[in-house]
């Protein structure tokens, strides 16, 4: 069960839509006061968990808690203490951010009056104190986005949820809302983001849940994670196929770390020290006789290194780590 | 959560609808207009070719009436799938608010609104020539009843714009309301129809509302003894529709 300093737990949770299996296990744990990156391609079941933690959506199995209550059973006690940014603006775009914050602040049951005090700060904190009478729809995406965002804020709720906050916005926008989230979690607010973006976890996030087919594939620390995810490999091209395996036995990689592509007849391993690897590789090819069509040295590239830890690389690692 | 609660939360929600009205009162004003222009085209343009008991515009206001509250389904409709496709129905049901408010919110916005329809077509009524002979009571009794039905079809539109999800689907389920209007005697009598068209016509709960309206007006096409099927017809309605709705919000997130 909960150990005190556990903002959100889910345990072995399970949700299916009909054939598809939304969540297949998926297990979280967050500190209170931190940020956690839910870090997934679309479809990883990102959402879906975001929605069962806010209440949103019934789950099939497993455990969730969020600041200390049982989503299922205590629903009424979570969402007092919960703020959610979903992924679709949660606004009335008919009305001005005004008239949202203070009909939100009503339903908080913050009375007429503290509806109102609370719209005042919010709009100032938010920069949005000059927008009038304007409807939201009018808005840029960045104001929408910090309108909603000061909606999700208007109790400074124990734990908010962002689902991908910034999905949809220019570099400017995105500027804009990672400021926003930097200055709540100085206020210790705990922070569930889930994220397509591993520059945007690595830049908000203090740990990050690596989220693939509905279960947590990886988890850890950004710097963590990109040193598994994301080391420089070199790539040998071999001539003649029938020396592919001789080629992996004299070329200086781990065995374990050393994939073999028979069809394209190339051995891939990661590197460290960049320069030294590639000496090292052409003077043992040399030494054997070995003639090689390519020797290459690459950095993954932010895809890669996303593909690697949601792909089948990512549960080997974890086998292997295990 | 107490009581008070409740009733703020379901005023909010009101208020929100009429924060809405104040944003686009052109809107507001083609709802409104938009049944008189029915009244007007049926009253003059289609009317002459109608063989009614009495004079048309007599026979036809009553109808109208009635069948704009039956439309309005379609504004309910429309509203609500607005409101899920928006996110901000999401925001609400994250909130510590009271069940159901925000349904509350959208039911007390529609029966204004059709209140405020209701009077600016009698209004039209009359001076297209149309007189109510019932007396006070009853023309209360008759505005009453139309306020019934719009009622038990608001709830049947909020089912239906919750089970349909997206606007375009309410689409088709506006093209089974007309039908469902114009199969009434509205605009015609059923005695001028072909017998089982009229049979159909007759157990329309439309018809009733519309039979039982003329009565109490004291207008032409009017039988005594509706009364009591122009109340049953849309309470049977809302026993049926304003469970399934509220069932259907709560369960949004199965």
């Amino acid at each position: 069960m909960t150990e005190g300093g556990e903002a959100i737990l889910m345990e072995d949770v399970h949700k299916r839509y009909g054939e598809k299996r939304a969540l297949a296990g998926l297990d979280l744990a967050v500190r209170r006061g931190t940020v956690h990156g839910l870090l997934g391609p679309n479809g990883a079941g990102k959402t879906t968990a975001v929605r069962v933690l806010a209440t949103l959506l019934r789950y099939d199995g497993g455990l969730v808690r969020v600041a200390g209550h049982d989503v299922r059973e205590e629903a009424a006690r979570v969402r007092r203490r919960i703020g959610l940014l979903g992924q679709h603006a949660a606004l009335d775009e008919a009305l001005s951010g005004r008239q949202n914050l203070e009909m939100f602040g009503r339903l908080f049951h913050l009375g007429a009056r503290g509806a109102r005090a609370r719209a005042d700060e919010l709009l100032e904190r938010f920069g949005l104190a000059g927008t009038g009478r304007t409807p939201a729809a009018r808005y840029s995406g960045g104001m929408r986005r910090r309108l909603d965002l000061a909606a999700s804020l208007l109790t400074e709720p124990e734990v908010l949820f962002l689902d991908e906050p910034t999905t949809g916005l220019d570099p400017r926008g995105r500027g804009e809302v990672w400021e926003s989230v930097r200055s709540l979690v100085d206020g210790g607010t705990t922070v569930l983001l889930t994220t397509q973006y591993l520059e945007e976890a690595d830049r908000l996030a203090d740990r990050i849940s690596v989220v693939d087919g509905g279960r947590v594939v990886a988890e850890g620390t950004p710097g963590e994670l990109k040193t598994r995810a994301g080391r420089d490999r070199i790539d040998v091209v071999v001539r003649d196929a029938d020396r592919l395996d001789e080629a992996v036995r004299v070329l200086p990689f781990a065995p374990g770390e050393t994939a073999v592509d028979r069809d394209r007849r190339l051995v891939s391993a990661p590197v460290r020290d960049r320069m030294a690897a590639l000496a090292e590789t052409v003077r043992a090819l040399e030494a054997a006789g070995i003639e090689a069509e390519d020797v290459a040295l690459r950095r993954p590239t932010l895809d890669e290194a996303f593909l690697r830890l949601t792909g089948a690389d990512a549960r080997r690692g974890e086998e292997a780590a295990a | 959560m107490s009581a008070a609660y409740a009733v703020s939360d379901c005023w909010t929600m009101t208020r929100r609808e009429l924060a809405h009205w104040a944003r686009q009162p052109v809107q507001v004003a083609v709802g409104l207009v938009f049944p008189v222009m029915m009244l007007v085209m049926f009253g003059y343009l289609v009317g002459g070719g109608r063989t009614v008991p009495g004079d048309y515009v007599d026979f036809l206001v009553p109808g109208m009436l009635t069948l704009t509250m039956v439309f309005g389904l379609e504004g309910t409709m429309t509203a609500v799938t607005r409101d899920l496709d928006k996110g901000v129905v999401d925001r609400f049901r994250s909130m510590p608010m009271t069940d159901g408010a925000v349904l509350v919110g959208r039911a007390a916005a529609d029966m204004l609104q059709s209140a405020a329809g209701l009077l600016v077509m009698t209004g039209v009524g009359y001076a297209m020539g149309w007189r109510a002979h019932g007396g006070p009571a009853a023309f209360a009794g008759a505005l009453g009843l139309l306020l019934l039905l719009r009622f038990a079809m608001l709830w049947a539109g909020i089912f239906l714009a919750l089970v349909a999800g997206r606007p375009e689907l309410v689409q088709s389920v506006q093209i089974l309301v007309w039908p469902f209007g114009f199969l009434s005697n509205a605009f015609a009598s059923p005695d001028s129809m072909p017998g089982w068209l009229g049979a159909a016509v007759e157990w329309n709960p439309m018809s009733a509302t519309a039979t039982a309206v003329r009565e109490l007006f004291g207008n032409p096409g009017g039988e005594p003894g509706w009364v009591t099927a122009a109340v049953l017809w849309p309470l049977a309605l809302l026993a049926l529709f304003f469970p399934l709705a509220v069932r259907r919000f709560r369960r949004l997130g199965a």
